[in-house]
């Protein structure tokens, strides 16, 4: 008797439990059929009247169907989770080719690249940076390196004076004059030396009033004009390339005795000639030279005992040339178009 | 300075040399050949031809015809210059030639007389008009010249002109002698130089002339030589041609002849007509404040006690070194000349030539320098070529002032010095070898060797230049490339060009692009937007260029404004910059400005585009402020930062604050004027502009660590009504002071006005984070706290909490 009746009860709640389609439902299935007050309950609480030996099979029977139906229900309650989940990570579904929300960054101006650049890769080879005034004093800009105030290389034409003594500086080469002065005539001095220098002059695509320059100097015991060769062959290939070469030509600055200037092996043509090179194979890229003992004694160092050399670039020029760039006022004018362009320089 | 090739050719042996590689050797050594010109290029068919007859034109009252000899065959030609005759010998441009600019000369009729060709004049055949000699018409060779042959050659049209780039250092090659020492050395073969051979008559110079100098140690040397019987022709065709070559137009035998020889040996010449000058006296004097020439050209030059003036004792006659006086001047009636060979001081010559903007090739010549032992020889001969082209007679001697000539340069040195700085490894012999090329002579004594240096390279003084003479010659591309052996040594960023960069790409991160703009502005925007306004003028350039750039510029905001106007020209609304850069202030009592580096931005337009999720937002004043505070924030200094509200020129009255640093103010950020907007035709833009090298100065901020929470912290929100009038700031430096030193943070959440809220008043909510790190607060703890600051606030603000 009590014995049907819990196999009844089994499939009675089996079919609730199937039936049920939330879990809500399924909660009620649980507390019809497993609460205190449920049916198997019941049952137990009629089993006195039962004989010794149906008791125990009885109570197994009864702990069993109360297992059986707490698994259906377990089955079932996972089952409709997994299908709610379902549910609503159907309803989160988004296009995901629409775009997302950027954040728009600014661009690194190509002039300050092209320093950066420069700057790291002398810093590696132990050159430190130093800057200086742009206002500058006569005796800098031009006595301090061997250009004399008669000097015909000098016009005052060609320089922004403030006063007769002061001026924007037309190079960064000052900056070098005040570095040795600074080292009170002890060596080594290694540094590079960037900055925005002025020239008199009308603005056109070749021509900028306001430029930038970036010099170097290495001045120490026994410096020598190969070694110069050698840390511009690092440079040019660094700059323009691994299978770039270089060659020096005589040529003349007032503040290096011996003056060179370096051509690089064209980089658009690897020196066969083109419109870039002109036909020549060579591009000139900067000035350089063995720093002339006047300039040296005038700073406090003694030429018998310290050689150095030195060099100067304009990073607008290596700009010009590296992306074909037509006009120098580019870099001035800031057209957000243009310097986007070399956003990755 | 123009070489040609051809003349070249006859101090030193080009053979198997071509002009381009002649270039490119030269080019190598030093000077820049900048360009080749080939004066014959194009020119195609032009033959030697004898003029036989010259028959007037029956049509015409200008043009002839003639027959013509091309050695060949003979041919008729109409020809319309009015100098051909019979006899002549002239360029023929036959049937099928080319002549200049590429035109083709083909058989025509000229009023029905049939034309087999064309006589050349000279522009015809590519030389410069300005260059071409006197005659109208065509050129006529003067000396035996073989008809029917080729005429370029007879023309120098075969030649090849090298234009070298002379800068200060390369003077000596400003004449043909040089230019041959030169090639000489570079090419290692001898220069063969004729002494020049002047016969003199009895008469002596000196009875006819005497010389004083009164500035001795500007005038070195003044000599000068007499001629008579003179008479003034064209001079001879091949010096014309050369003259040419050389860019100097023909006048005359006397005038071309000085110029031949100053081309030729570099010394400048004068050529007094004697029967003009006055006196016998040459005096040589600066000039007087109120003295007035008439030059050569025409013009009156006002002189000054500055300017070198050669006098015949009583007037000016010649500015010494620049040109020629009208008073004196070499004329068609010339009879007796006095010629002038001199030395005068450089810088003289370049003051005068500059101010009188009278730039000549004796003063170019002058200011950088001559052969100092090459001034005797250089009289020598033009009264050479002046015997035999001009019929002049010499007389004895030479009239001079000064040393005729200069011992030479000599320099001592250890050979080796060469090898340690140009890091070869040249022998001795090579060094040596090498400088006796370049005609130095060289005596060793073991380690040291003695060079004298010729007067002609006066650029050469030092040990250094010698150094440098030798890797020119011996060729750079010989010396290895090497890296220094010296010292080693560690190099980085300074803490300062490290926070730079730092703030470059902060700037670059939150959407800011750089820009580069110019130092120089106007003077009236120089002082403007600077965030200290100073009462001195702005530091000024003496002579602008232009309006635009004469003055230094104190704050880099309106360079800003420009680069944003020039975007919102194009189309481009939204735009945000941002520029690190010098900003000169100036400096009362002191003509040198103050230079800071400085940090401006600029914003103007959408913060965010419309797109799918919505509406586009504009930037505002919390825009640029955020900007600001996320840069304070990452170089650690919030602590230290306040803001002020200010009103500032050009600036919106009630968006715009001060940006204090430890109570100082360094910048300020806000909104432009709406007034400043319609003038530039901007949008709403907002800037910023902050000292920034004050801030950075500090280097890098010090990292002070601190070790994680280990109990929680509580969170408590709190919301105040106060007048509209209290600054947010204000409220929340009260809160912290009451809430130190549990109280962790204070943000700001809400700011509320309206509904509920009367109308003189705003709603301020904040949140509040406390935290102890030895231990959990209790709420009792929290509570006491957050009371003190809610009284606090009431005491000082009359703030209310918000129900
Ligand atoms: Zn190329």
């Amino acid at each position: 008797m009590l014995k049907e009746k819990l196999l009844e009860l089994r499939e009675q709640a089996f079919e609730h439990i199937s039936s049920a389609d939330g879990l809500k439902a399924l909660q009620e299935v649980h507390v019809r059929f497993l609460g205190k007050k449920g049916p198997i309950t019941e049952v137990l609480k009629g089993m006195g009247k039962l004989s010794a030996e149906e008791r125990p099979v009885i109570g197994q029977l009864a702990n069993d169907v109360r297992k059986m139906i707490a698994t259906k229900i377990e089955e079932k309650r996972t089952y409709l989770e997994n299908k709610l989940l379902e549910t609503k990570l159907e309803s989160e579904k988004v296009d995901v080719t629409l775009p997302g929300r950027k954040s728009e960054t600014g661009n690194h101006h190509l002039l300050g690249s092209i320093i950066r650049e420069v700057e790291d890769l002398f810093i590696g080879l132990g050159f430190s940076i130093e800057e200086g005034p742009e206002v500058e004093q006569d005796y800098y800009n031009f006595e301090a390196l061997n250009l004399p105030k008669d000097h015909p290389a000098r016009d005052m034409q060609d320089s922004f004076y403030i006063t007769d003594d002061l001026l924007m500086r037309t190079h960064t080469s000052p900056v070098q004059a005040h570095t040795l002065e600074k080292h009170k005539g002890v060596g080594p001095v290694k540094v590079i030396c960037p900055g925005k220098v002025y020239r008199r002059d009308n603005d056109d695509a070749t021509h900028s009033h306001q430029f930038m320059q970036i010099e170097g100097l290495y001045v120490d015991h026994n410096v020598r004009l190969s070694d110069l060769k050698g840390i511009l062959t690092v440079f040019a290939k660094h700059m323009f390339g691994a299978d770039r070469e270089i060659r020096l030509r005589p040529s003349f600055f007032p503040f290096t005795e011996p003056s060179v200037e370096m051509d690089i092996s064209c980089f658009r043509c690897g020196g066969h000639g083109c419109s870039v090179c002109k036909g020549t194979g060579w591009i000139e890229i900067l000035g350089a030279g063995m720093v002339h003992p006047n300039v040296l004694r005038m700073s406090g160092f003694d030429p018998s005992e310290y050689t150095g050399f030195a060099f100067g670039m304009g990073p607008e020029r290596i700009a010009m040339l590296k992306y074909g760039i037509e006009d120098i006022r580019n870099f001035y004018t800031d057209d957000i178009r243009f310097l986007k362009q070399f956003n990755r320089a | 300075m123009l070489v040609s090739y051809k003349w070249l050719k006859e101090y030193v042996d080009l053979s198997g040399v071509t002009p381009e590689q002649l270039a490119d050797k030269i080019t190598n050594a030093g000077i820049e050949v900048e360009h080749i010109n080939y004066p014959g290029e194009g020119l195609k068919g032009i033959v030697i031809g004898e003029v036989l007859t010259c028959e007037p034109h029956p049509d015409s009252d200008h043009l002839h015809v003639c027959q013509v000899n091309l050695g060949s065959e003979t041919v008729q030609i109409v020809c319309g210059a009015p100098n051909v005759a019979a006899g002549q010998k002239v360029p023929v441009a036959t049937n099928g030639a080319r002549i200049a600019g590429n035109v083709k000369i083909r058989r025509s009729k000229f009023r029905g007389v049939e034309s087999n060709g064309m006589l050349c004049a000279l522009s015809e055949l590519g030389v410069d008009k300005a260059l071409a000699p006197y005659e109208d018409g065509i050129y006529v060779f003067d000396d035996e010249v073989p008809v029917g042959e080729d005429a370029l050659p007879y023309l120098n049209l075969d030649d090849a002109i090298l234009d070298l780039d002379i800068l200060v250092n390369s003077a000596h090659c400003m004449n043909m002698i040089g230019v041959a020492y030169e090639v000489s050395a570079i090419l290692d073969r001898p220069v063969q130089i004729k002494e020049p051979v002047v016969e003199e008559t009895d008469q002596e110079t000196a009875e006819k002339v005497r010389i004083t100098v009164d500035a001795e140690d500007k005038v070195p040397y003044y000599s000068a030589r007499m001629m008579t019987g003179i008479k003034i022709l064209p001079s001879p065709r091949w010096m014309q041609l050369r003259l040419i070559a050389a860019g100097v137009r023909p006048i005359s035998n006397v005038v071309d002849i000085s110029n031949y020889v100053m081309l030729e040996y570099g010394q400048p010449l004068h050529t007094f007509d004697y029967d003009k000058f006055g006196s016998n006296h040459v005096s040589v004097r600066f000039a007087g404040d109120n003295e007035e020439l008439t030059t050569l050209d025409g013009k009156k030059r006002a002189l000054n006690a500055h300017d070198l003036l050669i006098t015949n004792g009583h007037k000016g006659v010649a500015l010494a070194g620049v040109m020629g006086g009208q008073n004196t001047e070499v004329s068609a009636s010339t009879e007796s000349v006095l010629l002038e060979a001199a030395v005068f001081d450089p810088m003289t010559i370049r003051k005068t030539a500059a101010r009188l903007s009278l730039r000549s090739d004796a003063s170019s010549r002058y200011e950088k320098g001559i052969d100092r032992n090459r001034v005797a020889r250089a009289a020598d001969r033009a009264a050479e070529l002046l015997t035999k082209f001009a019929h002049a007679r010499v007389l004895k001697g030479i009239v001079e002032k000064g040393k005729r000539t200069v011992p030479e340069h000599k320099i001592t040195m250890p050979w080796q010095k060469i090898n340690q700085v140009l890091g070869s490894d040249l022998t001795c012999e090579q060094i040596t070898g090498t400088l006796k090329r370049l005609n130095f002579s060289v005596t060793g004594e073991g380690e040291i060797m003695h060079v004298s240096v010729p007067a002609r390279r006066f650029d050469v003084t030092i040990p250094e230049d010698l150094v440098e003479e030798v890797g020119r010659i011996f060729g750079y591309n010989h010396i290895l490339a090497t890296l220094p052996e010296g010292t080693s040594s560690h190099a980085a960023l300074t803490p300062y060009q490290k926070m730079r960069r730092r703030v470059e790409l902060l700037m670059e991160s939150i959407g800011l692009s750089q820009v580069y703009t110019y130092s120089l502005t106007t003077k009236e925007n120089a002082s403007s937007y600077a965030v200290e306004t100073r009462d001195t003028a702005p530091t000024q350039v003496i002579w602008p260029m232009s309006e635009e750039h004469g003055a230094l510029r104190q704050s880099i905001v309106p360079q800003l404004l420009n680069v944003v106007q020039y975007h919102l020209n194009r189309q481009m609304p939204n735009v945000k910059f941002y520029e690190i850069g010098k900003v000169f202030l100036p400096v009362s009592g002191d003509p040198r400005p103050a230079e800071e580096e400085h940090l401006a931005g600029i914003i103007t337009g959408k913060r965010t585009e419309r797109n799918w999720e919505g509406e586009s937002t504009d930037v505002d004043f919390f825009s640029a402020k955020g900007m600001v505070e996320t840069l304070f924030d990452a170089l650690a200094v919030s602590d230290q930062i306040d803001y002020q509200p200010s009103k500032r020129e050009g600036m919106h009255p009630g968006q715009t604050a001060d940006i204090l640093f430890n109570g100082r103010v360094i910048g300020y950020v806000g909104a432009l004027h709406p007034k400043v907007q319609a003038n530039h035709g901007l949008n709403e833009t907002y800037v910023f502009e902050i000292a920034i090298e004050s801030l950075l100065r500090h280097g890098e901020p010090a990292i002070d660590y601190h070790i994680l929470p280990r109990f929680p912290s509580t969170t408590r929100d709190i919301a105040l009504v106060v007048k509209r009038t209290v600054a947010a700031s204000d409220l929340n430096r009260v809160i912290k002071e009451n809430g130190s030193p549990l109280l962790k943070s204070v943000r700001l959440f809400d700011v509320y006005e309206g509904d509920h809220v009367a109308d003189d008043e705003k709603s301020m909510a904040f949140s509040l984070v406390y935290f102890d790190p030895e231990r959990t607060l209790t709420d009792d703890e929290v509570n006491a706290i957050h009371e003190k600051i809610v009284s606090a606030c009431a005491e000082q603000f009359g703030a209310e909490l918000r129900g």
